[in-house]
């Protein structure tokens, strides 16, 4: 099948990860991640970003081609409860993360220039931090979103390599919530 | 031997544990497996060849080839 230009967008997700070691207010380009497949599903009713468009999903199937054990995944990574578990798990680890922004927003909090990875391992990150022309609490967001973004690479590359190459796109909360979305909007098909 | 039973091999996605991902979609030689209105893949079993692509691409491993007698 000939390659098309958003066969390519994998770029933009490596390029996207790789600018936050270097400035970590990049991080705030990964909220077109979020927002993108939302509306395209809201709006569209469709699932064409991970169909299409999705950078990260086509750069695990990349890897996957050649470090993949492909095996299938164990049943109870493909349940309802666990990737509605995950989901949920997910999205209160967001509010929290936007909470702590909140926080540093209003001075009750310090800046924390660290990126937690698994949402319990904080990694020292200030190199990536040369101040902000605006409050702290944009860099806050900007690394509590990049920890956000580096966890779920983490879990992608471990899926990946133990299963098959898309295992991530399982349990994607975006993935799970655009489908989701798709149901209420257009019914069962 | 007119009588011989002609078996052909279709794929068949399990649509309750389907996440509309739609890898196996780029994986088809015939383009005979879409995602309808985002919620699951469909195969057409005309244009489906029972090659098995999907299915060792599908990450939740949910579509099955079955053989069918026509
Ligand atoms: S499930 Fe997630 S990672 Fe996979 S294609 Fe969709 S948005 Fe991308
Ligand atoms: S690859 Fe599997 S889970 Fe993904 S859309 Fe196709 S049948 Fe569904
Ligand atoms: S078995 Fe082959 S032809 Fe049939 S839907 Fe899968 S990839 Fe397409």
């Amino acid at each position: 099948m000939k390659k098309k230009w958003y066969d390519y967008l994998w770029i933009l997700s490596l390029t996207y990860l790789i600018l936050g070691f270097f400035n970590i207010l990049f991080a705030w380009l990964g909220l077109l991640c979020f927002f993108i497949p939302l509306l395209i599903s809201a709006i569209g009713g469709s699932k064409a970003y991970c169909n299409r468009y999705c950078g990260r999903g086509q750069l695990l199937g990349l890897l996957g081609k050649r470090f993949s054990r492909k095996r299938d995944i164990p049943k109870w990574m493909k349940h309802k409860a666990f990737r509605y578990g995950f989901l949920a798990f997910f999205f209160t680890m967001f509010f929290l993360m936007l909470w702590n922004t909140y926080l540093v927003f209003a001075g009750a909090r310090e800046l924390g220039q660290v990126v937690t990875l698994l949402w319990t391992f904080k990694l020292p990150w200030h190199w990536a931090y040369h101040g902000t022309l605006f409050h702290p609490g944009v860099a806050q967001f900007a690394f509590g979103f990049y920890s956000v973004m580096l966890t779920s690479t983490v879990l992608g590359l471990i899926t990946m390599l133990l299963f098959k190459p898309r295992s991530w796109c399982v349990y994607c909360p975006m993935g799970t919530m655009t489908q989701l979305i798709c149901r209420a909007r257009n019914g069962k098909p | 031997m007119g009588t011989a039973v002609r078996k052909k091999r279709t794929a068949r996605v399990d649509s309750s544990s389907c996440v509309a991902c739609g890898c196996c979609v780029k994986v088809c030689p015939k383009a005979a497996i879409q995602i309808v209105k985002g919620v699951v893949a469909r195969v057409n079993p005309e244009t489906c060849i029972g090659c098995g692509k999907c299915a060792r691409e599908c990450p939740a491993s949910v579509i099955a080839l079955e053989e069918a007698v026509v």
